[in-house]
């Protein structure tokens, strides 16, 4: 049977694509969120001598970033991360699905 | 009962599991209810305690006879289909530790700003557990995490990675077992102050429910009893602080109340730097540290004289028939006496280093990096920095908290269960500053500057409490009979503890907060107990002592293990030692700088391989180690050998890098790893 193999072939090649695709956009996804992690729970503590001067609901800002702020955006960062995620996984499995 | 495709949760269990909890927490509402109404009717105070130290604990044990089982995937890891949101649940009782709990508040509110690094490493670590590490453990879908270091490195007798197996059970057990002795440690205390029974049977008490919990039912049944611990670990610690919050803000959310009372706290503050009674007993404070002082540099003549001295204060004391009081303080005096000039140095300088703390005007609580020049300031905004980092990469780098992301169902679930996990912590952690802040508020405007007279009834009780070193000190130093801030001194470990009392509240709330406190530590230490004993059972006797062992076996080599473990934990933790609780903080730079390289690098970079892996663990370990003992004088180093300025501490920084650069340039000196690892790597990336 010819045609078998060209179609494991195809399959194969099917398959790593849609991987690398969905490493590829897994791991920039991965690295911008980082990178926000990075600036609002490092960045806000190097120049909180700077952010004490501006105020946010009676908190001084570096005090309220160091208290709740950058918890918070972290747990926001997880909950994006997650949601999004799950389109990737999708996206992937729509991209692995038998073609009419 | 219907499957979701996606999450593979049953729809029916999360239900069931639901309506479980909230049937547990309304009845946790009427024991309280309960409790409070017999102390309406006079039930006395130490019958409280021990009514709540013995309900709960026989609450987590029925717990763990009901889960227990003796199938390995339920034993090991709750038959991986625990819902992402108890999976949270439970992940947080397990992260919030005795300390936690019972200490952060109080080192916020001596630390101010300082104090913040906690709470920002502790929470932010997550989102490197979520991105970089959980969800693909989950997609393996083994036991432990040296499970995964081995199949992803290999290397050793027949590739099946022995070397790196063995160096990161190694890890495993010294990060946990540190961790675990701290919590037992906890356990005794918060027993034997709430109960009145001796330290050391505290500890056999909490062990006897750890044991109960984990021993019949391993993960499963630590998994539900940790959600059970949740529960009673957040009322209590919101109920007392929502009580303070209505108190002084007029708003029962503290998160968002204390915001109003900051600029109050700061302008109180103020008004207490430029006290001239507060500079009355700095003042005081300083004559005294330089009267130390003044003894150390005049060693070894002034041991004598002052021996002497309390000889001849004695002899003057029986020769004119004084008081037996007198004659007695007269005895102490000469026995407590130093017994060497080297003794005579450290307590001196001990005792000079106390009195200027004390002489130092109070830092404003929300200042950041407050300091007398810009270098002493950004020092302390480095070590900020440093300590911050060090929490955030251990905490990625825990065995007990990863071990976590093994009992969900999908990698989906393992994702959303990192954000339940936060989610819950950050119910207690966001409250913590705000109780600082309360708390601080409530002593500086309603104990500083009343009446000696009329002093609270806790503070005279939790002064009597420890007598060798007493939690909260107050005295009239210049005699004035108004208490000054500057007189007074609290220990971080008790104010969770003494809050309710603080706000005025009865004292069955006490008794709840002691029970959190107990829940926060016997939660951690379950969880540390079973990551120990998997470690040994699992990776160290089934992969690699007898591959051929039965389930069965496994099973209950395991249950032994984790006995002989929680004695051992016990018993080093009935000796008090300082050493190891001083080691806790050091934990989690260990921790990171061992482990969290190789987990990295072996999910994002297929070229590591086993040699690299060897090399970066053996190097993030070892420069860590070098710097906390170089640096440590607990450890025997000196504090002013530091690099950078960098606190022993957070030794973790140059740990981490180190660890990083060392598996990277191993690595790629060395020959690539085999297809099976990078067939592997593939694998867990590729969704399901």
């Amino acid at each position: 049977m010819p045609t078998e193999p060209t179609d494991d072939i195809e399959a194969r090649l099917r398959l790593d694509h849609a991987r690398a695709i969905h490493w590829d956009r897994t791991r920039r996804m991965s690295l911008l969120l980082l990178a926000v992690w990075l600036a609002t729970g490092f960045g806000t503590v190097f120049f909180a001598r700077e952010l004490a001067r501006f105020e946010v609901f009676g908190w001084p800002l570096s005090f309220y970033m160091a208290a709740q702020g950058a918890s918070l955006v972290s747990v926001t960062i997880i909950a994006i991360y997650a949601w999004r995620m799950r389109r990737l996984d999708r996206d992937y499995h729509a991209a692995l699905a038998p073609r009419p | 009962m219907s499957t979701n495709p996606v999450t593979g949760v049953r729809h029916g269990y999360f239900k069931k599991l639901s309506r479980y909890y909230l049937w547990y927490t309304g009845a946790f509402a009427l024991f309280l209810v309960a409790v409070a109404l017999l102390e309406q009717e006079g039930m006395p105070r130490l019958w409280i305690g021990y009514l709540f130290m013995f309900a709960t604990i026989a609450l987590y044990a029925v717990i763990g006879v009901i889960c227990r089982t003796s199938n390995v995937t339920e034993y090991y890891v709750a038959g991986r289909r625990v819902p992402a949101m108890f999976n949270g649940m439970a992940t947080a009782a397990d992260w919030i530790s005795a300390a936690s709990f019972i200490s952060l508040a109080g080192g916020l509110y001596l630390q101010g700003f300082d104090g913040l690094a906690f709470i920002m490493g502790w929470t932010g670590g997550f989102v490197l557990v979520a991105l970089l590490i959980a969800p693909y453990l989950r997609k393996f879908a083994q036991y432990t995490v040296p499970d995964f270091l081995a199949a992803r490195y290999g290397g050793g007798t027949g590739g099946r990675g022995g070397p790196v197996r063995a160096l990161a059970v190694s890890a495993t057990i010294l990060v946990s077992f540190t961790y675990v002795v701290a919590q037992i440690y906890a356990v005794g205390l918060i027993a034997s102050r709430f109960t009145g029974v001796d330290f050391s049977v505290g500890i056999f008490l909490g062990l006897a429910s750890i044991l109960v919990c984990s021993f019949l039912g391993g993960m499963r049944a630590i998994t539900w009893t940790q959600v059970a611990q949740y529960i009673i670990l957040l009322v209590a610690f919101l109920i007392p602080t929502m009580w303070l919050s209505v108190k002084h803000a007029d708003n029962p959310i503290p998160q968002v109340a204390y915001g109003s009372l900051l600029p109050k706290l700061t302008a109180r503050e103020a008004e207490l730097a430029n006290d001239p009674r507060e500079a009355q007993v700095r003042a005081e404070f300083l004559r005294r540290a330089d009267g130390y002082a003044a003894r150390v540099a005049a060693l070894p003549e002034s041991w004598e004289a002052g021996k002497l001295d309390a000889q001849r204060q004695l002899a003057a004391a029986r020769a004119r028939n004084a008081s037996l009081l007198e004659v007695r303080q007269a005895e102490r005096a000469l026995t407590t006496y130093p017994n060497s000039v080297d003794d005579a140095r450290t307590l001196w300088l001990e005792r000079r280093d106390a009195n200027l703390a004390r002489a130092r005007p109070p830092e404003p609580h929300a200042q950041p990096f407050p300091g007398a020049t810009q270098e002493a300031s950004d020092e302390r905004r480095n070590n900020f920095l440093a300590v911050v980092f060090c929490l955030m990469f251990g905490t990625a780098a825990l065995p007990h908290i990863l071990m976590r992301a093994y009992t969900t169902p999908s990698v989906h679930e393992t994702r959303v269960s990192v954000f339940w996990t936060l989610f819950f912590i950050l119910l207690i952690y966001l409250t913590i500053p705000a109780l600082a802040v309360l708390a601080k508020y409530d002593i500086y405007t309603s104990l500083v500057g009343s009446d000696f007279s009329a002093l609270p009834t806790w503070i005279s009780y939790w002064a009597n409490v420890d007598k060798a070193n007493p939690l909260i000190s107050v005295a009239d130093i210049n005699g004035d009979g108004i208490v000054q801030l500057a007189e007074f001194a609290i220990d971080a470990d008790v104010l969770v503890l003494a809050t309710p009392e603080i706000g005025g509240l009865p004292y069955v709330i006490s008794g709840l907060v002691a029970a959190g406190g107990l829940a926060a530590a016997l939660s951690t230490a379950d969880g540390l107990l079973l990551a120990i004993s998997n470690a040994l059972s699992h990776d160290v006797y089934y992969k690699m002592v007898e591959p051929g062992a039965s389930t069965q076996k496994r099973v209950t080599i395991s249950k032994l293990l984790l006995l002989a473990v929680a004695f051992i934990a016990a018993y080093v933790a009935s000796q008090k030692p300082a050493d190891i609780l001083s080691l806790v903080a050091a934990a989690f730079s260990l921790a990171g700088s061992t482990l969290f390289p190789v987990l990295v690098l072996g999910v994002f970079w297929k070229r590591a391989n086993h040699i690299g892996a060897i090399s970066g663990m053996v190097t993030g370990f070892a420069v860590c180690l070098y710097y906390m003992l170089r640096a440590s004088p607990a450890l025997g180093g000196n504090a002013l050998d530091t690099w950078f300025g960098i606190l022993p501490m957070a030794a973790g920084v140059f740990g981490v890098p180190a660890g990083l650069f060392t598996v990277v340039v191993v690595s790629l000196l060395t020959p690539r790893p085999s297809r099976a690892s990078a067939g592997m790597v593939d694998y867990i990336r590729a969704p399901e």
